[in-house]
């Protein structure tokens, strides 16, 4: 198809798609009104199990069936990727080489990375608190971990990172959410449903199973995506494919 | 304001597909799907929005003294936001495949299967 009949068709279909989206704007609930019949349920909910951030109760105990397929899809995609950034049998293994860092990088990036680590681990144990969450601290706690790259080089992050632990703490916490679903389904009639004690509002121990399942997400989204960016780093670091290294001048 | 947040989704939207439609370049073109993408946390954000409103927090809020705005749809956007995250993560890896057997980016260019 030519780039002009491309444009036609797609003109035509988006100039549909945006008279129907408009007339079913035109249908929703006026925009800031004061009417959230959910959300008002929700808040209720929460704040009847303790849970002082609502969007995480909304996740972790209303919810929490549905973040267990959100954090499989997280696992899915950290074994697809593994599958599909695998070495070819073509491609040649180059050691990484040291790189000269501007000194002001260097600090920089060295006093950032306790402080990114803190403020991640923060995040995932306060994610029933404050804003956040397992899912935002983990990522946190990945970056924190790349900062080790930004400081030094890749062989300076290679230590800081051991993949095969990472690997396995990434299935076990993944595991470990269905886990605490079963002991809801053992000890309370249903799957994921909260069993823990639901102490004191606004503590760190509030929110029954919130704070554990809030855990385990923490613990898989930083495994998972240190190991993803293992991979991606890998094929632009480490693999040199047959007609790559003739150039660099390799073996 | 009235329904024009609404519609300025449906605008993010509309300009994404373009860049899709009219993309020369996968990275482009997976950049194109994420802005696709936010279209819809601008949607969820704007359907959960109330006047006045602060964050469904209550770890320093008195509860029932403020408004606050549905932590039900701010629940789905965290949802979107991981779920758009791994389609780019496994599109790029695709796409590097892509370019390790075919030697292009550019989708066009691919015609015939290769084994």
């Amino acid at each position: 198809m030519s780039t002009r009949a491309r444009l036609v068709m797609f003109l035509l279909a988006a100039a549909v798609v945006a008279a129907f989206f408009s007339a079913a704007c035109a249908h929703l609930p006026p925009f800031a009104t004061p009417d959230h019949p959910y959300g008002e349920r929700a808040v209720a909910a929460a704040l009847e199990r303790r849970t002082a951030n609502v969007v995480s109760a909304v996740n972790f105990d209303i919810r929490a069936f549905d973040t267990l397929g959100e954090e499989s899809i997280l696992f899915g995609t950290v074994l697809g990727a593994t599958l599909l950034l695998r070495r070819a049998r073509d491609e040649r293994h180059r050691r990484p080489v040291a790189e000269r860092v501007m000194p002001t990088t260097r600090l920089f990036a060295t006093l950032l990375l306790p402080v990114t680590l803190a403020v991640g681990v923060y995040t995932v144990a306060h994610g029933q608190l404050s804003p956040g969450g397992g899912f935002q601290g983990g990522v946190v706690l990945a970056t924190a971990l790349h900062l080790a790259y930004v400081a030094a080089d890749y062989r300076a992050l290679q230590k800081v990172r051991p993949l095969v632990v990472l690997d396995v703490a990434d299935s076990l916490a993944a595991a470990s959410y269905t886990l605490v679903g079963l002991a809801g389904l053992i000890t309370g009639g249903a799957f994921l449903q909260n069993v823990l004690p639901l102490g004191t509002f606004n503590t760190i121990t509030s929110g029954g199973t919130v704070p554990v399942l809030n855990a385990t997400v923490g613990v898989e989204v930083a495994c998972g995506l240190i190991c993803l960016l293992a991979h991606f780093l890998d094929q632009a670091v480490e693999f040199t494919g047959p007609d790559q290294y003739e150039k660099t001048g390799d073996r | 304001m009235g329904t024009w947040v609404f519609l300025a989704a449906g605008w993010v939207l509309l300009t994404a597909l373009f860049g899709l439609v009219t993309s020369r370049n996968l990275i482009h073109a997976i950049g194109c799907l994420t802005v696709a993408q936010s279209s819809t946390y601008l949607l969820l954000l704007a359907v959960g929005y109330r006047r006045g409103a602060t964050a469904p927090v209550y770890s320093d809020l008195t509860p029932g003294t403020r408004p606050v705005v549905d932590p039900v749809v701010q629940a789905l956007a965290l949802t979107d936001v991981v779920v758009g995250a791994t389609v780019t993560a496994l599109l790029l890896a695709l796409t590097i495949q892509l370019h390790k057997r075919h030697h292009t980016v550019d989708p066009q260019s691919l015609t015939g299967l290769k084994g």
